[in-house]
């Protein structure tokens, strides 16, 4: 989190265009953007990575939950300019060069974990950041893990069982689940990654 | 669903920051973990002219467990401070309200302290904080304060702030030796505010009877709204509660309101119900020698 700790005072004025750079992916990426910019409008508009959902833009739906140095969050709740500097796994970061999906996202598919697939991208997110936190979790867990995430058509019997297919294809092996096809580790102890 | 233009200060100190509210005044705004504030914004229900950001603030991040309290610096989040073995060791309420707060993502960003300024009626860390005795720390340009729980949560999403104030930490007194404690609410949603919310201590003497008890409840008026609870039950057998009186007590003090959620009568209803699980689940703590 030593990114976001300058030695020198950030300022903008309120329609001022800044740069703002983050790691997304594990590649730096830089917009010009007002101080309003939300980080999923960041993502979408200015990025055009289109795969960060936003449904209720005030933090209720989690449709639009990416992970800021590995820990889930809400993008729109979360300011581009805040976060300059720091790390960002999105939905696109998941799979393999070659299209091989990430073991939540291979779960997702096999349990029938979605039918629109509008809220699928927020669930994926915050099933990475659970499974990293609680790599072994019993079912009332997966539940609470993913409380945060509202799907509004197909139900959630297929998604808890989707995390927990996830959390037995993690189990044992010394993948980090949000690194599994990230560049760098995450340097962060656990219990030092606020804003 | 955009929040409308603002500058932007993010300092590196707390001077800085200071410095930056003070030439601000009423036109600036601190932005912490920013998850009851950008939600706000978003809606624009609030529009300030200029946000301070604590983020690039460097310090105001530490936890300190002491014996006699546990100080949380502004910068700590919910998460960190519910998984801080250290502070809910010494004073596991914390842990049990926090685990009511909203949702893990949430409460990756949203901070402690920032849940407290905000002062939602229906937030669970300033029902501890009233719960406990505890004060905020505020800092300005021309000097420090301390604010008591009473007299820092003023009204609905008041708290008393002032322009060109931050609140910088917030203090949380260790319950004495022998007390139990319990958080407990009901929520339509999992995750969503509490319909009626409470958390109590419960204190014994050496015959593990009630020496003192008392309760703050959430969602059923304008602030936590605390009850004294020792004259109820001084004296009863921690394993033999009988918490009616304290239910009546606390049903005729708390002033809930009609809302699309619930009736006036069954958030009455509700906390009362809350308060009598508990106050046994206190008091048991307590018997198995909690210190809450």
């Amino acid at each position: 989190m030593t990114a976001t700790h300058g030695t020198t005072t950030r300022t903008a004025a309120a329609h001022e265009r800044v740069e703002v750079t983050l790691t997304v992916n594990g590649t730096p990426r830089t917009a010009s953007v007002a101080p309003r910019r939300l980080l999923s409008d960041f993502l979408r508009h200015d990025l055009e990575m289109t795969g960060t959902h936003v449904g209720c833009e005030h933090g209720v739906c989690g449709a639009c939950t990416v992970l800021l140095d590995g820990a889930p969050i809400r993008s729109c709740l979360t300011f581009a300019i805040s976060v300059d500097g720091r790390e960002l796994t999105t939905v696109e970061g998941l799979a393999a060069d070659d299209g091989t999906l990430h073991p939540v996202q291979q779960a997702f598919r096999d349990h029938h974990g979605l039918q629109c697939g509008f809220c699928t991208p927020g669930f994926v997110m915050s099933a990475c950041g659970f499974l990293a936190e609680n790599p072994d979790p019993d079912e009332d867990q997966i539940r609470e893990g993913m409380a945060g995430n509202l799907c509004r058509c197909t139900g959630y019997a297929g998604i808890l069982d989707a995390v927990k297919q996830a959390a037995g294809a993690f189990a044992g092996s010394a993948t980090h689940p949000c690194e599994q096809h990230r560049v760098d580790a995450d340097a962060t102890d656990g219990h030092d990654r606020e804003a | 669903m955009k929040p409308s233009a603002f500058a932007y200060h993010a300092p590196h100190s707390l001077e800085a920051a200071l410095d930056t509210l003070a030439e601000l005044g009423e036109d600036g705004k601190v932005l912490a973990g920013g998850q009851s504030l950008v939600p706000l914004l978003n809606m624009r229900l609030a529009a300030p002219a200029a946000l301070v950001d604590l983020a690039r603030i460097d310090g105001l991040d530490t936890v300190e467990v002491t014996d006699r309290e546990v100080r949380v610096d502004a910068r700590v989040t919910h998460e960190r401070l519910r998984t801080h073995v250290a502070a809910t060791d010494a004073i596991p309420l914390l842990r049990e309200a926090l685990d009511w707060v909203a949702h893990p993502v949430i409460r990756n960003r949203g901070t402690a302290l920032g849940s407290i300024v905000h002062a939602d009626p229906a937030g669970e860390l300033p029902a501890v904080l009233a719960l406990l005795g505890g004060h905020v720390e505020l800092a300005s340009a021309p000097g420090r304060r301390t604010a008591t729980a009473d007299d820092y949560l003023v009204g609905p999403l008041e708290s008393d702030t002032r322009p060109g104030e931050l609140a910088t930490a917030v203090v949380f007194p260790r319950p004495e030796p022998g007390t139990g404690s319990a958080f407990d609410e009901l929520a339509r949603r999992h995750g969503d505010y509490a319909l009626a919310g409470v958390g109590v201590t419960v204190t014994l003497d050496d015959d593990r009877k009630v020496r003192r008890a008392d309760a703050a409840f959430i969602g059923v008026g304008a602030t936590p709204i605390q009850v004294p609870l020792t004259d109820a039950l001084a004296g009863q057998a921690s394993d033999a509660l009988e918490p009616d009186d304290a239910i009546d007590l606390a049903r005729s003090t708390i002033d809930p309101e009609d809302d699309i959620h619930a009736t006036a009568r069954y958030r009455r209803h509700l906390a009362g119900v809350l308060l009598g699980r508990a106050l046994q689940t206190a008091a048991a703590r307590a018997a198995a020698g909690g210190t809450a």
